[in-house]
């Protein structure tokens, strides 16, 4: 089987978390040592992937921990005194 | 080859299990506790779909507020993670619907990704963008539009799974999806952002590899 460039786009997703048939894996690894394209598809996704898991993104605001626990605390402080 | 680390801080299930036991059973402070490794989780789930700092944090405080009062209605066959997201995402979708920006996706968003005739960006070559280039808050704006501009149905996987590392199978639970259909809304999620972001992201990339000339 000859895999072409329209193909590999089809896997990119399973391609990087690694859940591929291991003979479509090989297939691909075959394209991918002389298509640069399609190298570059992989490796712009994969980095893509990997920027967006980076903590930075949608990083939390200065304090949003402290006022979470602080409003929880709140509520639960509530609930007791009206149970009492 | 690298392969994409998904790994997250939370407690096991059996100990998450335990704690929300003790939490109904009386001991309501250790709900901090529970809370605690989902706080990140909370806020870019809701941030993701309100794209407004003040609001995602009120709409975060507000979705751990009803996990609490509604402790008891969590039945242990899910992950509390994706039960607490499922809530998040409601929120949300309250707070879209009330603003009057709720869109639910177009048949086009929906049909436009199915066929053969997607082209990823196309380039000769990629270098990687190191996860420093994060220091800078126009890349991180980058990423963060990407997301916040993918149709709902696309964005939701992306962010559970890639954005807080959810597994394929929480992040069905958690959608009320078939593992199936995350793997292929992820796909195409992920094809929507190389297409966007590659160009965008190219800019980015250290100008030397680390040694002048490169002859040898």
């Amino acid at each position: 089987m000859r895999i072409d460039c329209k193909h590999v786009w089809e896997h990119i997703s399973s391609y990087i978390d690694g859940e591929i048939e291991p003979e479509l894996r090989k297939e691909i690894d075959r394209h991918l040592d002389h298509c640069s394209i399609c190298s570059a598809t992989i490796d712009s996704t994969r980095n893509i992937v990997v920027l967006v898991a980076d903590d930075r993104v949608f990083e939390i605001p200065a304090g949003y921990s402290q006022r979470l626990h602080e409003r929880i605390a709140e509520v639960i402080n509530d609930e007791a005194s009206k149970s009492r | 080859m690298t392969s994409i680390s998904t790994e997250r801080s939370a407690n096991s299930k059996v100990a998450e299990d335990d704690l929300i036991a003790r939490i109904l059973a009386g001991e309501r402070e250790l709900f901090h506790e529970l809370i605690r490794p989902y706080e990140k989780l909370l806020y870019s789930m809701v941030f993701s779909m309100l794209r407004n700092e003040a609001e995602a944090e009120d709409a975060a405080q507000t979705a751990a507020i009803q996990a609490y009062t509604n402790l008891a209605r969590y039945r242990g066959e899910s992950r509390f993670s994706t039960w607490l997201v499922t809530i998040a995402l409601n929120e949300g979708r309250t707070r879209l619907r009330k603003a009057g920006t709720l869109r639910e996706d177009s048949i086009d968003a929906l049909s436009e990704e199915t066929g053969s005739d997607y082209t990823p960006a196309l380039l000769a070559d990629w270098r990687e963008i190191p996860s420093a280039a994060l220091e800078r808050k126009e890349v991180r704006s980058l990423l963060e539009n990407a997301i916040a501009q993918l149709p709902a149905l696309y964005r939701d996987v992306l962010v559970l799974r890639d954005v807080d590392g959810l597994d394929i199978e929480e992040t069905a639970h958690a959608l009320s999806i078939t593992p199936a259909s995350v793997k292929v809304r992820l796909h195409r999620a992920r094809r929507m952002m190389q297409k966007y972001l590659a160009p965008e992201l190219k800019q980015y990339a250290p100008k030397s590899k680390g040694w002048l000339g490169g002859w040898s």
